[in-house]
């Protein structure tokens, strides 16, 4: 196996620090050892006491665990974010556009651009949401999308997250983290803020009120405190100062939602809802879902309530929708996508089956409908047990994958046991649809700490940095 | 607000101020049991704290005869009994942990550590650490839970009701540790009232409910039994007192009230005006007894009445 040459954000190809590093280099090297390892013993302890955990799935009820914070922050020049967010807006507002349509008159169906079955065939395309208006049209109020950068500098587009992406909560305490541990840092480099999230999300969600209601009642619909992401659920609803509500806390009276309150019945306008699609509605979906509110798709479709995201809006971020996404660009905005997509052999082509069975090992491999890093297969860090496991279950049911060349992630220094080693990051910008499209600058960074993984994923044992995108 | 914040707020109130009580009830019985006495007596003494709970069956099955060891060992460390000292703090710590949000930092982490520190100590590690320090720990977590919860917490609706828990459940408890101990103290016509035995035995139970130095001062006197009933059921300023309990959830339910509670508000008011305004001797002439009964029903029913119109609304 070749080794692919990575690209490193802080030193570049001949050894030098890239120049948005290098007052942060040397404040690295001129401060002490002890010092950094008090304030890494500092974080750990902090982050401790406030309760920034995460539940593992597959592990003992309520296991909570912290993830990992690593105090060297990933930097962003200021012209590269320009750019970023240029792509970050065009391919949302692409998609956001891609999802009226096809819930609507279907031109980009009947245009040919995207095969008919592999959107009204897919699980996550919902047939209750045909002909219903949604506010201003916005779907999608919420995306995370997944950038990682790649050998030559260039970033891909990994993943489109429109479903009820999590991690903002981790971008907002890193950096906080990382201002209280050394705030001189912070006078040394002009970091963008990002701690207006909370206030731009509430603006985002309070422009999407259903038609006529000019001082919604928003509220944040959570599974409950055993969900894994609760922590960002109780955060976010307590940053907008708005309630934290459970299913059994709402209820629908005549196709309008309440919920339930010490001063009797109160109406709910806007719901951000962090309870998928299939669990939101026993009515509707799955009839065993304690957490979802029983009929409140009857309010929604009657247009009495904004759900955010909107129901359905899994078909556009589905793994075997994605290759289409520069297509959505073109078609809806007549403009070339920005951001690049990563090539992808959709394995329910033969042609391109055939060619997936032939690399294993130089590929990934991911699950159509998977998610969080589970079921995937990284070729170059497999063994041929695995490898081969993968190649019995890519002929049995070739449409349930896809397969991606392995991307060179970058890497960034990341304090590890052996000191300071390059591991591979990834970029998660939350990209929010209201009145017009905004974001925060930067994002949040994930790395994987294993030496040489690709998977960044928190469930996977990723860890986070501080993002600054420099002024 | 809505109503599940504010029930597990409640809950959580109650539940700290009922570990507290019961580290007081069994902090009076461990006291008095040191006064010389029959072990028939000593026993039925702890035998009272079952009965009390209306726990005999589930004890009887798990120990068998009561005795000081064993009802200790019941309702400090027992997991499997839901009247526990520790299953109390395990109820309070899983309420809070639902509503951290609603919470101060320093209220979850003084509720958290409390559970932390009790799940890692077992009956006997306790009791080699000396039961009466346990008892004060106890009653020193519930103080300090109050403390930062009324020195951080902002004065809306989540403070009255949690406040209106932990009266309520005071109350409850203030009238259950009169009742039993009453009726185990009283005056069987041998020896005379105010005597020394009498001292000791009224004394533990004015300490065990912080009332000892407070007696003292309101009524510079011997301790009698009557004055001891009069302190706990109907002195105002007496913060354990049934008066001062229902004067505070009196006021509290008119801050919250809403529209349909204004039944609750009138049985709140009917009984806080029979505390108001009764006397002693037509309480003890009526027979005390019967008059907790009834006082503890009308708690019951005013908790069952808060329930319906705020915390789990139909």
């Amino acid at each position: 196996m070749n080794k692919p040459s990575f690209f490193d954000e802080m030193n570049g190809a001949d050894g030098a620090v890239r120049s948005h590093y290098q007052t942060y280099r040397r404040w690295l090297s001129e401060t002490p050892d002890e010092r950094i390892a008090r304030k890494r013993a500092e974080a750990d302890i902090a982050f401790r006491r406030v309760g920034i955990t995460f539940a593992v799935y597959g592990e003992e009820a309520g296991t909570e665990r912290l993830i990992p914070f690593d105090i060297i922050p990933r930097v962003i020049p200021a012209d590269e974010w320009k750019a970023l967010k240029a792509g970050l807006k065009q391919r949302v507002k692409a998609l956001n556009l891609f999802l009226h349509d096809i819930y609507h008159d279907q031109e980009i169906l009947k245009a040919g651009r995207i095969p008919r079955e592999q959107v009204e065939g897919n699980a996550q395309f919902r047939p209750i949401m045909r002909g219903v208006d949604v506010p201003a049209g916005i779907y999608a109020h919420i995306a995370g999308v997944d950038l990682v950068r790649a050998g030559a500098g260039e970033f891909y587009v990994l993943e489109d997250n429109l479903r009820v992406p999590s991690g903002v909560s981790y971008m907002l305490e890193d950096r906080k983290m990382m201002m209280r541990l050394f705030p001189e840092l912070f006078s040394k480099h002009k970091v963008a803020p990002v701690e207006h999230y909370p206030d731009l999300l509430l603006e985002t969600l309070r422009a999407s009120a259903p038609n006529g209601v000019s001082d919604p009642t928003v509220v944040v619909l959570t599974p409950g405190a055993y969900n894994s992401a609760y922590f960002e659920h109780t955060f976010l609803a307590q940053q907008m100062g708005v309630e934290l509500v459970e299913g059994r806390d709402l209820f629908v009276d005549n196709d309008t939602v309440y919920m339930r309150t010490t001063q009797g019945p109160q109406r709910v306008d806007v719901i951000y809802r962090r309870i998928d699609d299939d669990f939101i509605d026993p009515q509707v979906f799955r009839a065993d879902s304690m957490l979802g509110v029983p009929g409140i798709l009857q309010a929604y479709r009657a247009g009495k309530v904004t759900l955010a995201n909107a129901v359905g809006t899994g078909v556009a971020d589905d793994k075997s929708i994605y290759p289409y996404v520069p297509e959505m660009v073109r078609f809806y905005l007549g403009e070339e996508p920005i951001l690049n997509n990563v090539p992808t052999y959709m394995c329910r082509k033969p042609e391109d089956l055939a060619y997936t069975l032939a690399h294993l090992p130089e590929l990934v491999v991911k699950e159509v409908h998977g998610a969080g890093g589970y079921g995937m297969l990284v070729g170059p860090a497999s063994t041929q047990a695995e490898i081969e496991d993968f190649r019995r279950r890519l002929i049995a049911s070739p449409e349930k994958y896809i397969a991606q060349p392995t991307l060179a992630l970058s890497t960034c220094p990341t304090f590890v046991e052996s000191g300071v080693a390059p591991r591979h990051i990834d970029l998660r910008p939350f990209v929010l649809s209201g009145k017009e499209v905004t974001m925060v600058p930067g994002g949040l960074t994930r790395v994987a700490l294993q030496e040489g993984s690709l998977v960044v994923n928190s469930s996977q044992g990723g860890g986070t940095k501080d993002t600054w995108v420099l002024e | 607000m809505l109503s599940r914040t504010a029930d597990h707020l409640y809950w959580m109130a109650r539940y700290i101020e009922r570990a507290e009580n019961l580290a007081r009830l069994l902090d009076v019985t461990y006291q008095m049991s040191l006064v010389p006495q029959s072990p028939e007596a000593a026993n039925q003494n702890w035998n009272a704290i079952i009965v009390l709970n209306s726990l005999e069956e589930p004890f009887a099955k798990a120990y068998g005869e009561p005795s000081a060891e064993n009802v200790l060992r019941f309702m400090v460390r027992d997991e499997s009994n839901f009247s526990s000292i520790y299953s109390c703090l395990r109820a309070a710590r899983e309420n809070a942990h639902a509503v951290r949000g609603t919470l101060t930092t320093e209220m979850w982490e003084t509720i958290n550590a409390a559970w932390i520190d009790l799940r890692a100590q077992s009956f006997e590690q306790i009791m080699a650490g000396g039961i009466t320090e346990f008892f004060e720990w106890v009653k020193l977590r519930s103080a300090l839970t109050r403390g930062v919860t009324f020195g951080t917490l902002l004065q809306d609706e989540a403070a009255h009701f949690i406040r209106m828990g932990g009266l309520l459940e005071r109350a409850d408890n203030t009238a259950r540790i009169l009742d039993v101990k009453y009726h185990f103290l009283q005056p069987n016509g041998e020896g005379e009232e105010g005597g020394v035995t009498d001292f000791y035995q009224w004394g533990a139970l004015l300490r065990s409910l912080s009332a000892f130095e407070v007696y003292r001062k309101v009524y510079r006197d011997v301790i009698t039994p009557a004055r001891v009933a009069e302190l706990l059921i109907l002195r105002m300023d007496m913060p354990r007192s049934l008066h001062h309990c229902l004067d505070k959830v009196n006021h509290l339910l008119g801050l919250v009230g809403n529209r349909q509670s204004s039944e609750t508000l009138r049985r709140a008011g009917l009984l806080h005006s029979r505390l108001h305004y009764g006397r002693i001797d037509d309480v003890l002439e009526d027979g005390l007894h019967e008059y907790l009964t009834e006082f503890m029903d009308d708690i019951y029913d005013l908790g069952n009445r808060i329930s319906q119109d705020f915390l789990v609304p139909a």
